[in-house]
């Protein structure tokens, strides 16, 4: 029975410490660098709302989902020390969709992350070819880079059909399905041509002219491309910047690296936080001279908002996180972009019906409506979802050889409302989410941010 | 600037859908942002209006007739009995899967528990295992499934004094699926008909279902399943299943997290983005700016707090459970607008010390007049633009009335409407 039918009759009131000078405070836990997860698992009351968002728990008998991922093995880890990781922590996916259905804001993502990283670094094999295959598929912007430096060869030689069966059969990456192909030109090869932040300024000043903005409006940012729009799909960067421009801003495009993501991915987080400290450093420098850090891609957008600061304590990352945003969902706040797009129409290429994507990682973001509620009154194009189902590939996932067919499992809803669609193009945020969609419907993908500037940009 | 619409509703419940459904029909840009997913998949998905008085009286037979002698604060008595159909009325015309809208009398139907429920609307897929219905019955439960053991909840039916015969039969599911495997996974094999595994024969997933059950059937005219019977073709699924054993196939609302409470979330938030609104979950309404008048809201990003404004504004945040009222030691709050909520100084009068006893808690939430405007200490409303709908109000107890579904579509549909006529 509780206290609650007779109160203890007592001196002591709970409410004024009652110490005395004396007391000296006494540190219940040790101290430790982790973060602390406890709140996170306490707050979990077992309503498993979290499974029923898990895609890859619904087509993997092997998978136990989040709810066990997260704080079942977080309070697994906390009573026994010799309990080690469940190595079904390597079949999460890593689509964070388990965040947004917590009606407890149990940070499930961060035990996952926490989890894999811990599982990675003590208990799996370093010269085990699932490790070499998985840091190599991490490291993306490594072979990116390479690979921009001879595209043509590349673009060749990775679809190149013998090597692809002979890393499947050494490396497990499956060969089912297509590399993207590498730019003639990157988006930071065509910026430096163009004349970089110079040549921004120039086109934001002429632009607040013709807008009847004051000429020395405090609207600059910073342009977080990340790898894709770098490497592989630069016309993305460039309707960033033509967009952003239109609108007055003064771009700039900062040292960065990866953002992280196929590495919290692969459990790689001592790769991640390399790859953090320069991204973090670069746009914190940045955010105190009144800069905004956009990203296009929904996955990076996110590593810098809420994947930073759930795993990393790097100077100035908090900051970094709260000045980050997603290249639309910017515009939507800071300028009038509904109307404008009202006002516009599309002719062209880009006079489309696409079948539209939203990316897992969109959804924490609140952002996964976004591009459909948008062109929803644009004249000349119509974006149509297809459902809001994952599209299966989540990064990494879908490139390895054992996860394939329970990828193109997942992503079956999201082929068939592609086909039952109006439009025989895709639309999408997210670079890995492009090239499965192409997979399964044979669609060319485009950027919202495309469709924006060919809408808005003379 | 900030993000703009006109009717801004804050909260993806059922009061908060269904303000927003009833807001955009009026004509009004209507945004819908929520916390987190929908609580509906945590609903049972059953749509109760009343089936108890404050009293404890009950079943009701027709919660209408009931609703003009509750007390004065009740939120149906706010809205008074006509809205009450009027915004059914929306519902039933947003959600045609479900069923009950032929008549002002309660549905009685059996619960995962064994206990009977008065609800007002039902899933079509509840509709062959009405409690009214005299047809003999056996309920399959899945061995693995430890939230439905269907011989227990066949002995509680009977119990009840059902009119029909009622027996439970467990079976293991087909195909090698794990043994805490999440109700989306049956749903996903039941929705794709994939074929599983059986005794070595691959086999489709609805027609392997009806094999395990097929010898266990005696003479009854009806079968009954937890609900996990698919997701996106739960029609297709009973009626196969029904085909395979040559009798009616119903499902029975299940606890959290629950299929039919999923489906009907999919349903709404449909029927939203057809009536043109915008919508937006993940992320926390936390602060605001205005006096008399809210002139916006912030939204929480990690830290980044997102303008969004709108001229009439709905609180549909939720009850204790959803986190739309909120309590310490200190006392009881609303967390968004800092709403009065009246309730009784000493925190040892909130509850009772029985566990089912008379809670005072269970009624804790905003005051409102009769346009749903939330009244501070004096009586006086809060904010001329703000008007609450759903378990955030208070005045009622929504569990021991079975009232909460049809308080939050009646207060949301009032609320909704009230504010797109204003927003003119």
């Amino acid at each position: 029975m509780s206290d609650a039918e007779t109160p203890p009759e007592t001196e002591f009131d709970p409410v004024a410490p009652n110490t005395g000078e004396e007391f000296e405070p006494v540190d219940v836990f040790p101290d430790s660098d982790d973060f602390d997860l406890r709140p996170g698992a306490d707050s979990c009351f077992k309503c498993s709302t979290c499974d029923t968002n898990c895609p890859v728990a619904e087509v993997d008998d092997d998978f136990p989902g989040p709810k066990f991922q997260g704080p079942e093995q977080w309070r697994l880890k906390q009573s026994d020390d010799d309990h080690e990781i469940d190595d079904s922590v390597m079949d999460c996916s890593n689509c964070m969709r388990c965040d947004n259905a917590c009606p407890s804001g149990v940070p499930l993502s961060q035990m996952h992350n926490t989890a894999r990283g811990e599982y990675v670094s003590e208990q799996m094999d370093k010269l085990s070819v699932e490790y070499i295959r998985n840091r190599i598929l991490a490291n993306y912007r490594t072979s990116a880079f390479f690979a921009s430096k001879v595209p043509r060869l590349a673009n060749f030689a990775m679809n190149f059909g013998p090597a692809r069966w002979v890393m499947e059969k050494t490396l497990g990456v499956t060969s089912e399905r297509d590399f993207p192909e590498f730019a003639k030109q990157t988006f930071r090869e065509w910026w430096a041509d163009r004349g970089g932040q110079v040549k921004s300024r120039e086109n934001a000043k002429a632009a607040r002219k013709r807008r009847g903005l004051p000429e020395d409006a405090d609207k600059k940012v910073a342009y977080f491309h990340g790898c894709y729009s770098n490497y592989n799909t630069p016309e993305v960067g460039k309707a960033m910047v033509r967009v952003y421009e239109e609108f007055g801003y003064e771009v700039v495009a900062p040292e960065q690296k990866c953002s992280g993501t196929p590495m919290f991915a692969n459990g790689m987080l001592d790769d991640a936080r390399r790859h953090a400290e320069t991204n973090v450093s670069s746009m914190s420098e940045l955010v105190d001279e009144g800069y905004h850090a956009i990203a296009s891609c929904t996955s990076c957008s996110m590593a810098l908002r809420q994947e930073y600061p759930e795993l990393f304590d790097i100077d100035g990352i908090d900051k970094v996180a709260e000045n980050t945003f997603e290249a639309v969902e910017y515009l939507r706040i800071h300028e009038d972009l509904k109307g404008e797009v009202q006002a516009a129409d599309v002719d062209g290429d880009l006079a489309e019906e696409f079948a539209y994507h939203a990316p897992c990682h969109s959804r924490n973001q609140g952002l996964d409506r976004q591009a459909v509620e948008l062109f929803r009154d644009l004249d000349g194009a119509e974006v149509e979802d297809v459902g809001d189902s994952c599209s299966g590939i989540s990064g990494t996932y879908g490139w390895k050889e054992e996860k394939y067919e329970k990828s193109m499992e997942i992503g079956e809803e999201m082929f068939e409302h592609m086909e039952h669609a109006e439009g025989e193009t895709g639309m999408t945020e997210c670079p890995t989410c492009a090239m499965q969609m192409e997979h399964g419907s044979g669609y060319e993908i485009r950027h919202p941010l495309e469709l924006l500037e060919a809408a808005l940009v003379e | 600037m900030a993000i703009e619409s006109e009717v801004l509703v804050i909260g993806g419940g059922l009061g908060g859908l269904t303000s927003a459904l009833a807001a955009a029909r009026e004509g009004a840009d209507v945004r819908l942002v929520s916390y987190k997913q929908s609580t509906l998949r945590q609903a049972s998905g059953l749509v109760d209006v009343l089936g108890y008085t404050p009293d404890g009286d009950g079943p009701l037979t027709d919660p209408y007739e009931a609703i003009p002698s509750l007390p004065e604060a009740h939120p149906y008595r706010k809205v008074g009995v006509q809205t009450v159909r009027d915004a059914l009325s929306l519902f039933d015309d947003a959600v045609p899967t479900y069923e009950g809208e032929h008549t002002d009398t309660n549905a009685l139907l059996p619960t995962h528990g064994g206990s009977i429920k008065p609800t007002a609307r039902y899933p079509a897929g509840a509709s062959a295992g009405l409690a009214s219905d005299t047809r003999d019955t056996l309920l399959v439960g899945i061995e693995e499934m430890v939230d439905f053991d269907a011989p227990h909840v066949a002995a509680h039916l009977d119990a009840t004094g059902v009119p029909f015969d009622v027996r439970g039969e467990t079976i293991r599911f087909p195909g090698d699926l794990r043994a805490d495997a999440k109700v989306t996974r049956y749903a996903k094999l039941l929705d794709t008909n994939s074929e599983v595994a059986v005794r070595g024969r691959m086999v489709p997933a609805r027609e392997a279902l009806a094999q395990r059950v097929n010898p266990l059937l005696e003479d009854e005219e009806r079968v009954g399943f937890p609900a996990i019977l698919g997701d996106d073709n739960p029609g297709a699924i009973r009626d196969a299943l029904g085909d395979h054993l040559g009798v009616d196939v119903f499902e029975v609302p299940m606890g959290p997290p629950s299929l039919p409470g999923l489906r009907l979330e999919d349903a709404l938030f449909s029927a939203l983005d057809e009536a043109g609104a915008s919508i937006e979950t993940g992320n926390p309404v936390v602060d605001f700016d205005g006096e008399d008048r809210i002139e916006k809201v912030f939204i929480e990003k990690n830290g980044a707090k997102i303008p969004n404004s709108a001229d009439q504004y709905v609180l549909a945040t939720g009850g204790f459970v959803g986190k739309g009222v909120e309590s310490d030691r200190e006392g009881v709050y609303e967390p968004v607008f800092d709403c009065h909520i009246p309730h009784a100084a000493d925190r040892y009068d909130w509850f009772e010390g029985e566990l089912f006893g008379d809670h005072e808690f269970a009624r804790y939430g905003v005051a409102t007049d009769d346009d749903l405007r939330p009244l501070d200490a004096s009586e006086h409303s809060e904010f001329e633009n703000l008007r609450a709908a759903g378990s955030v109000l208070g005045g009622y107890d929504f569990a021991a009335e079975k009232s909460g579904s049809g308080v939050s579509i009646a207060t949301g549909y009032a609320a909704g409407q009230r504010a797109a006529q204003e927003a003119r």
